[in-house]
């Protein structure tokens, strides 16, 4: 490596890594939040339990139906495909002319959502059965038991894979160069492809990913010690034997 | 006497297991009624069935001259009317103290935020907890968390409390707090309907016990006729076993 071509490249090309930069992020952090939405969604209707007869019965099984196609396809193929698909799809068969940023955070969000509908299934049904009983023993229905109960106790519980999820987005967008969207991978390239270091440039790319992953890690794991709270209580009114 | 409950050949399987067989039943109002039997003889289940936690293979309940089991009854508002104390607890670990108590009167009673934390900490005095308002469930021990659930059933001021062998999975040293809570609340003139193996409390708080034997109701009567002068065989042979035990 020569380091008077890596200063080089900083010094001139700084503004096109921030803003690749900046483009990653905004895709993974608005794909993440509307995915981990979808996937909250899907995991509330998908543990709906199964009336055992009647219309809503039916309805139920073809939404669970949908839902778990939905879920097979975006986990089954790659996201670098669906892209592709998506993209070039929506262009040829609705003459739909997609803007290219809002079809990457589509993108992204739907992938998420898939991953993140299965993790939050199995964070609901990881959930003590006590509570679902003692919710329903108070009147509470399956809406209210997973709004005010459950799904607070389950994202606590799945914000480690959340954050997962997070980073690799942040990795990931960038198969998203396929349908030139200005991210961190598709900058480095044209930066590349105007001086021909190769190795350089993305050796720049390299670190300004680490540098936002790394970031976000630390900034979820801050979070989760948040949403713990205090480990100790205080004790209102005057210490009374009881 | 106002009957609150009546249930009438109440049976209940899971799979080919029949857990209740034909059970008639009833419970009046202001009654505290201790129901006493082995492990398996179907206690628990015909508690969870009066409030559908289970739902009933057959027969018929009624709250109040209405039929439960119609679907068109709504069994959430029903649910409002009984409060159900757990053997584990089961305190939502996502509140503290004072929400728990709260979460169920705002969200399903639509009560305003000042009525409901009035009246969640006037029941938190009942049982001795007010001080631990700001505690989450993890913080406290057995019988904190057992006094807690008490209070957050009663903060639904609910018809009919219905306890589920609330001091089994508690330290002997804790039953007893548990207990003093339950007994006040029976003097009080609360209708009580407890599954319990603690016969000195039976013995003492109940009007009523039913004792049950493989999924039927095998003798009911007054405390001193169960205790005291069984006619059934099973009846006097639980009791030796329990009584000699302890």
């Amino acid at each position: 490596m020569k380091l008077g071509w890596l200063k080089e490249i900083i010094v001139n090309n700084w503004p096109m890594f921030i803003r690749g930069a900046g483009v990653t992020l905004y895709i993974s952090i608005i794909g993440t939040i509307l995915g981990s939405f979808i996937g909250l969604l899907v995991g509330i209707v998908r543990t709906i339990p199964m009336p055992e007869r009647g219309i809503k019965r039916i309805i139920l099984k073809i939404v669970n139906g949908i839902l778990s196609a939905y879920i097979e396809f975006f986990r089954g193929t790659p996201m670098i495909v669906q892209a592709m698909v998506i993209y070039y799809g929506s262009a040829q068969a609705f003459h739909l002319d997609m803007n290219r940023a809002v079809a990457a955070i589509f993108i992204v969000s739907i992938n998420t959502g898939a991953y993140m509908s299965e993790i939050v299934r199995g964070g609901i049904v990881s959930i003590d059965k006590g509570q679902f009983e003692a919710a329903a023993a108070i009147g509470m229905n399956h809406i209210k038991t997973m709004l005010h109960v459950v799904l607070p106790q389950v994202i606590r519980n799945i914000l480690p894979a959340t954050g997962n999820e997070f980073v690799i987005n942040i990795k990931d967008t960038s198969v998203l160069n396929v349908i030139s969207v200005s991210e961190l991978y598709f900058q480095t390239k044209t930066v590349a492809g105007n001086n021909f270091r190769y190795f350089e440039s993305f050796f720049v790319a390299c670190v300004l990913y680490f540098i936002m992953t790394f970031t976000v890690t630390r900034i979820l794991r801050a979070f989760e010690r948040k949403l713990d709270g205090p480990d100790n209580y205080t004790m209102m009114g005057n210490q009374m034997q009881v | 006497m106002e009957k609150v409950i009546d249930i009438q050949h109440l049976s209940k399987s899971f799979g080919a297991h029949e857990v209740l067989k034909d059970i008639d039943f009833s419970v009046d109002k202001g009654e505290v009624i201790c129901i006493i039997g082995s492990s398996g003889s179907g206690k628990s289940t015909l508690l969870r069935c009066i409030n559908l936690l289970e739902k009933p293979s057959g027969g018929k309940v009624t709250y109040k001259g209405k039929n439960i089991l119609d679907n068109k009854h709504d069994i959430y508002a029903y649910r409002t009317k009984l409060g159900m104390v757990f053997q584990q607890f089961n305190l939502f670990n996502n509140h503290n103290v004072l929400s728990n108590c709260m979460v169920g009167q705002l969200t399903v009673l639509k009560r305003s935020k000042e009525e409901a934390k009035a009246v969640a900490m006037k029941y938190l005095k009942v049982v001795g907890m007010e001080q631990y308002v700001n505690a989450k469930p993890r913080q406290l021990s057995g019988g904190q968390k057992q006094r807690v659930a008490i209070a957050r059933a009663l903060s639904m001021e609910p018809d009919v409390m219905l306890f589920d062998e609330p001091t089994s999975a508690l330290d002997p040293e804790m039953v007893g707090e548990v207990l003093k809570v339950m007994k006040e609340l029976a003097k009080s003139g609360l209708t009580m309907l407890v599954v319990t193996h603690e016969m000195g409390f039976a013995k003492e708080v109940s009007n009523r016990v039913v004792f049950m034997d493989k999924g039927v109701i095998a003798e009911e009567g007054n405390p001193e006729q169960i205790f005291n002068n069984p006619t059934e065989s099973r009846t006097r042979e639980f009791l030796s076993r329990v009584l000699n035990a302890k």
